[in-house]
């Protein structure tokens, strides 16, 4: 993984001791709340519904042993003992004290980490495909691109005060991990006709409450030009994306209102300036960055061991888990791990100290130091030999984060809500927590198969409610929470925005709701159709029948 | 309000006039991008330096194919979370190749003036005194950048670019 350099190190302790000093300014009051917000926000620090919260990046998703160690720390240290995984692949903290926040920022600053750009109207953490490098299907390890966008988008001198927030995924696989197409801008590896890598880039896809998929602005990019390309279409954004209004301050709204062939026209236009300037990336720096992410020692191994299949016979529960939550490796012999932070009942994406740490101590001992965290609030050990997969699960276990349901109705996205969340409408953890236990039979679950649920706690849809193939939208009605439903979402290669199914459902009726979905589905169910695949074939009618008919 | 030029504090020789105030025949004053619109060609005999003030809604491609009349362009913050400036800047300096004063007015903080430093502002009315004794500590708190802007030569390279020059 990327290792800071003395470059790198320079930069962030100069940040660390910048905001220090900021943060003395506004204790002293020389700076007002007014002036302090957008430096906080730009370090990651938000002011919620009753305390600060400390949003840390984990650039794409990748961390090591001893960042996660120190991540549990700081959890330990500072706040409650506990942490959560963000829909960005970050981690929150939901307790700090602002006179803490330095020492915080100091003590990521030792692990190379930083909270720079987590939140505020510029370029936000930039994601990317949590099996990077780890599945067969890639075109070329994401995180290499990631990270060149990662340095190029850190305090831009340019683009720190867009209209909006901006989010940029990367991508390399034709199965996709990280809602690409609900970014302001989605970079697709692809291989050009040459056999050189380039991007096909999207732009305009986004949720919030003008849900949007993203649309080809260029195909078969050049592999050099990438910045000067992501710097002429921000450039276009930041003098024409709309000032006057917050809800219509995102690209997708600028491309919507501009069209996109003429938002091209105009990128084109820019980008035709500085294309062969001084962002042209050398084929050295792209080698330098690469040079990083070379996969690992893997070893020569069989590729289904004997021992590893005995013990899958010989214990149905470890066999359940491998079948949900292992994936496929590109390498003989090895697995993708997916450790559910969802566990029965619990809240999505929270992690304690303590779990933290034994994911820590896993990665080291069985990932070649490397976890991952995916959009979908869970965590990864990318690289691990099948003939450890058994030790990896009983340490999984004694911490409780075996739960074999990644990909399935408990594995739900959801935002903080109102439970700690000052936009919100309605309390979206408590219904994740009762969809979860209402469905808790483990067997019941592996029969429904895939099914996406993404609740958000307001319209802004940080749940991703509208991409979940069943989304849930809390909504205040006179004071009341209530829940609107939506179907046919999904965040995948095949993306698309839920339907609103009727009116909504009460706090009490809202489980049930899901229940009556999710009975009609399998009543229509042909074959092994998924959920979405169901519901994609037969339209909304029979779910709206029977879900309206016993309400 | 206090302004910033060259790294220190200066007074100011220009002088903004108003739309329907006369202007001086030969004082250094910038005027609105309405009266130039206005008086461009009445202008042209004027011996005085001329500056034009552009407000944050006015991309400074409104004035590319005049911009040898202008010796200072200001470009507005109207609160400092409008960025559009920003990109104007560069445009000026590294589009325009505009080699004059190019200064920054409106809400412009401490906090900011890095940006705009390494965007190819050189001067700045700055909103308050306490911002304005806070110029060097504000340009030296980071040395590093990770990429190249309006001070980038030709020869820049991405990603790994020394502030420490300046």
């Amino acid at each position: 993984m990327y290792r800071y350099d003395t470059f790198d190190h320079t930069f962030v302790r100069e940040r660390v001791r910048q905001f220090r000093e900021q943060v003395q300014r506004r204790l002293s009051g020389e700076l007002s709340e007014d002036e302090f917000r957008p430096l906080r926000l730009t370090n990651g620090l938000y002011l919620q519904l009753h305390a600060y919260m400390l949003r840390v990046a984990i650039p794409y998703g990748t961390m090591s042993p001893t960042q996660l160690r120190a991540l549990a720390a700081i959890a330990r240290r500072y706040d409650r003992g506990y942490g959560h995984f963000t829909t960005r692949q970050n981690i929150q903290y939901n307790w700090p004290t602002l006179s803490d926040v330095p020492d915080i920022l100091e003590d990521l600053a030792a692990v190379e980490m930083h909270a720079i750009q987590t939140s505020g109207n510029a370029i936000r953490n930039v994601t990317a495909d949590p099996f990077a490098g780890a599945v067969a299907d890639e075109i070329d390890d994401s995180r290499i691109y990631a990270e060149i966008i990662r340095q190029w988008s850190t305090l831009h001198p340019e683009f720190s005060f867009l209209p909006r927030k901006f989010k940029i995924a990367v991508t390399a696989s034709p199965r996709d991990r990280t809602a690409l197409r609900f970014h302001d801008i989605g970079v697709a590896l692809t291989r050009l006709d040459d056999g050189d890598i380039g991007f096909d880039v999207m732009v305009g896809g986004g949720q919030g409450r003008t849900p949007m998929v993203a649309k080809t602005i260029r195909k078969g990019l050049p592999k050099q030009h990438l910045l000067s390309y992501l710097e002429a279409i921000l450039r276009v954004y930041n003098q024409l994306g709309r000032r006057d209004n917050a809800f219509k301050a995102r690209i997708k709204i600028l491309v919507h209102e501009t069209g996109i062939e003429k938002f091209t026209a105009l990128v084109e236009e820019e980008w035709a300036h500085i294309k062969d300037g001084a962002l042209t990336l050398p084929e050295a720096e792209i080698a330098r960055i690469k040079a990083f992410f070379a996969p690992p020692a893997y070893e020569s191994l069989e590729p289904l061991p004997l021992a590893y299949i005995e013990k899958r016979r010989a214990d149905t529960a470890f066999d359940r888990w491998v079948r949900q939550n292992v994936v496929a490796h590109k390498q003989a012999g090895y697995a993708i791990v997916n450790i559910s932070l969802k566990p029965d009942g619990g809240i999505p994406g929270d992690a304690t100290a303590e779990q933290m740490e034994v994911v820590a101590d896993l990665g080291e001992q069985f990932s070649y130091d490397e976890i991952r965290v995916t959009y979908e609030q869970n965590l990864v050990l990318p690289d691990v030999r099948l003939t450890d997969l058994y030790q990896v699960w009983e340490a999984l276990k004694a911490a409780a984060l075996e739960s074999p349901n990644v990909g399935l109705i408990s594995d739900i996205i959801s935002c903080p809500g109102l439970d700690y969340c000052n936009l919100a409408n309605a309390r979206s953890i408590p219904i994740a927590q009762r969809i979860s236990r209402r469905f808790a039979d483990l067997k019941r679950q592996h029969d429904i198969g895939e099914l996406k649920i993404k609740i958000s706690g307001c319209i802004n849809a940080c749940g991703h409610h509208h991409a979940g193939h069943i989304g849930i939208l809390g909504v205040d009605r006179k004071g009341e929470e209530y829940y609107q439903i939506t179907l046919g979402g999904s965040g995948d290669e095949n993306a698309s925005i839920g339907k609103i199914i009727g009116p909504a459902f009460s706090s009490a009726q809202v489980v049930d709701a899901v229940e009556t979905l999710v009975d009609t589905y399998l009543g229509l169910r042909d074959g092994d159709e998924r959920f979405l695949d169901t519901y994609r074939r037969v339209g909304e009618k029979p779910f709206k029948e029977r879900l309206y008919a016993t309400h | 309000m206090p302004l910033i030029k060259d790294g220190t504090i200066v007074p100011d020789s220009w002088r903004t006039v108003a739309d329907d105030a006369p202007l001086p025949p030969s004082d250094p004053v910038i005027i609105s991008f309405a009266r130039w619109q206005k008086d461009r060609d009445a202008l042209a005999g004027r011996n005085g330096q001329l500056g034009i003030r552009l407000s944050s809604a006015q991309s400074p491609a409104l004035i590319a194919d005049d911009l040898h009349r202008f010796q200072l362009v200001a470009l507005e913050f109207p609160k400092f979370t409008d960025g559009r400036a920003y990109s104007y800047a560069r445009l000026l300096r590294e589009r325009h190749g505009f080699k004059g004063e190019l200064r920054a007015v409106g809400n412009v903080l401490r906090d900011q003036f890095l940006f705009m430093h390494r965007c190819g502002f050189d001067s700045f009315e700055v909103a308050n005194e306490r911002s304005a004794r806070g110029w060097a500590a504000a340009l030296q708190a980071i040395s590093r950048a990770y990429q190249p802007a309006a001070e980038a030569g030709p020869s820049a390279k991405p990603l790994r670019w020394s502030l420490s020059a300046r």
